[in-house]
């Protein structure tokens, strides 16, 4: 296992009149290359529980081990870990300050201490991996589009090279041709280097075709942790927890109560054509 | 690490002291550190440390949140102290080197302690006890008769709450953008002087693009509300005495009288 989260419970402000658990007794393995959707509705404790994993916070109660080693340990290199665990912030745009978007992504691998030529090297790669044309590297982050901005950030990140890579709603208020966009360079990403993604998300389509595997948080706990096909089995008690199964899920459901044999555990529209086309040609004959 | 300043952080609870109109609050505080300074003997402060504490009593906010604001000025204390001890001329105690320690040294060390600590801790209770728009209600009405020396009383008022509302929320998102520096292996706690204050850049820019998006956006919002200043504006909210604000100035009117007698008598 490359993380390995052990009964890790959070709570902000210890002793604040209205606090309450943001993590209760989290229980987590992530392994090296696949690709995890981790859902919940808005103060689930998605962001809570994505800050531990590369020790930014630390657990009031638990432990959490990188490649075996608890990773609050004293002499825990926790530079080292957050070069190896990236994490891409919710509105991640906010963060740039260099003046021109090449520099900016040279920061982070910069802060490693590594010569210079491997610097820019990793900050081109990051940004051809990101899909920012080479003209736009000379220009000021600030004025991009914000689709743009936020794929500088996420090469920001990208450019250290990180075996485990954590995007924390990474399509926040970015319009749907943006969102497309964001998601096609991730599953590219994925495509091409094998690494571990953590897609956090509140909405199951953004995820729900491309993952091999769905974490479900619900007030600091995990509620599902599975294979899409079994997460979306549950779409009713998710319903109950304010998210929703995408929407194919729906419509196989209601076919099957109106009498069709179809299969509704296909997650894809590809999926769901197929098996309706099997059932209808059985009618047919 | 940055939450740790209370000024201007209110706490949230149900009291009588939190019910009371603004404007007993600051003027029982101003008078209460007026108090502070008038007289000076140890019965005098046992008394006001004593009104204090009832008054924490009744405001039902933890003691650890009045000691937190006392962390921030610690330092300042401690000069004080530091000044007081060795610079003040008398009856020689002990001498070390050059330096001389008077038992008057002592003497106004030891009340310039307890006065501090009782100032601010009074001064939190006051911003603990009220929410800042409150408190600029109070400090606008308060203010209002200025309003004929041309002074722009509610101009001032606005820009106090809406700085002070802007206080927690530049220090959640200074909290953020240092986190998200720091996945990107920002160093803020290691280095010399110069190295640290360099580390700065990636948050200070940030910060203040972000502040001026703010205010911007706040600008937009109030413009779009028709906000045009004080002139002809009414409050939702007019603050009006009732009968137990009258009841707390008669109460800090007693502990005036009895911090004037201790001090004249004992
Ligand atoms: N900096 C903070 N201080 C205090 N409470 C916080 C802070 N950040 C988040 N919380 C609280 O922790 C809970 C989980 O929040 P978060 O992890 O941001 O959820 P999500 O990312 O799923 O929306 C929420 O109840 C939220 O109010
Ligand atoms: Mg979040």
């Amino acid at each position: 296992m490359a993380l390995k989260v052990d009964h890790v419970s959070y709570l902000y402000e210890e002793g604040m009149p209205l606090s309450r658990k943001a993590l209760d007794d989290i229980c987590l393995d992530i392994p090296q290359d696949q690709f995890i959707g981790v859902i919940g509705h808005t103060g689930s404790g998605k962001s809570t529980l994505m800050q531990h994993l590369n020790g930014l916070l630390t657990p009031t109660e638990g432990h959490i081990y990188y490649m075996g080693r608890d990773i609050s340990a004293k002499d825990f290199d926790r530079k080292m870990l957050r070069s190896k665990v990236g994490l891409v912030f919710q509105y991640p745009e906010h963060q740039l300050f260099e003046t021109d978007v090449f520099a900016d992504v040279c920061f982070g691998p910069k802060n490693l201490g590594l010569p210079k030529e491997e610097i820019e090297g990793r900050a081109g790669e990051a940004l051809e991996k990101v899909g920012i044309p080479r003209e736009m590297y000379s220009m000021s982050p600030f004025e991009l589009s914000g689709g743009q901005k936020r794929r500088v950030a996420i090469a920001g990140v990208l450019a250290m090279q990180p075996e485990i890579l954590i995007l924390d709603e990474p399509t926040a208020g970015l319009d749907p041709r943006g969102r497309e966009e964001i998601l096609d360079q991730i599953r590219q990403l994925r495509r091409q280097t094998h690494i571990t993604v953590l897609l956090v998300s509140h909405s199951m389509e953004d995820v729900a075709e491309y993952v091999d595997r769905i974490i479900v948080m619900n007030q600091g706990r995990i509620m599902y942790d599975d294979v899409p096909k079994a997460v979306f089995a549950h779409y009713r008690e998710l319903e109950q927890v304010g998210l929703a199964a995408p929407q194919v899920t729906y419509i196989m459901n209601a076919l099957k109560e109106s009498g069709l044999e179809v299969d509704t555990q296909a997650t894809t529209i590809q999926e769901a054509a197929c098996s309706l086309r099997k059932v209808f040609s059985a009618v047919g004959r | 690490m940055l939450r740790d300043i209370t000024l201007g952080q209110y706490y949230q609870t149900d009291s009588v002291i939190h019910r009371l109109d603004p404007r007993v609050k600051l003027g029982g505080t101003l008078l209460y550190m007026i108090s502070l300074f008038l007289f000076e003997n140890i019965w005098g402060h046992l008394l006001a440390a004593l009104f204090l504490a009832a008054v924490i009593r009744i405001s039902r906010v933890p003691f650890r949140f009045m000691v937190r604001g006392m962390k921030t000025i610690l330092f300042l204390i401690l000069i004080t102290v530091t000044f007081n001890l060795f610079l003040t001329p008398g009856e020689a105690l002990v001498t070390v080197w050059k330096l001389t320690i008077t038992r008057e040294g002592v003497r106004m060390a030891v009340f310039m302690v307890i006065r501090l600590t009782l100032l601010i801790i009074g001064s939190s209770v006051m911003t603990l006890t009220t929410t800042p728009n409150n408190l600029t209600d109070g400090l606008e009405k308060m203010l209002g008769p200025l309003k004929l020396l041309k002074v722009p009383v509610h101009e001032v008022a606005m820009m106090m709450s809406i700085a002070l509302r802007f206080i927690p929320i530049l220090l959640e998102e200074t909290d953020k953008i240092m986190k998200a520096q720091m996945a990107r292996g920002a160093d803020f706690d290691t280095g010399n002087l110069i190295q640290r204050a360099k580390a700065l850049v990636p948050l200070l820019v940030p910060l203040f693009i972000s502040a001026f998006r703010r205010a911007n956006d706040l600008a937009m919002a109030m413009e779009a509300r028709c906000y045009r200043g004080g002139e002809g504006r009414t409050k939702m909210k007019p603050l009006i005495y009732r009968r137990c604000d009258y009841i707390a100035y008669l109460v800090i009117l007693a502990y005036l009288v009895c911090k004037v007698l201790a001090g004249v008598l004992l």
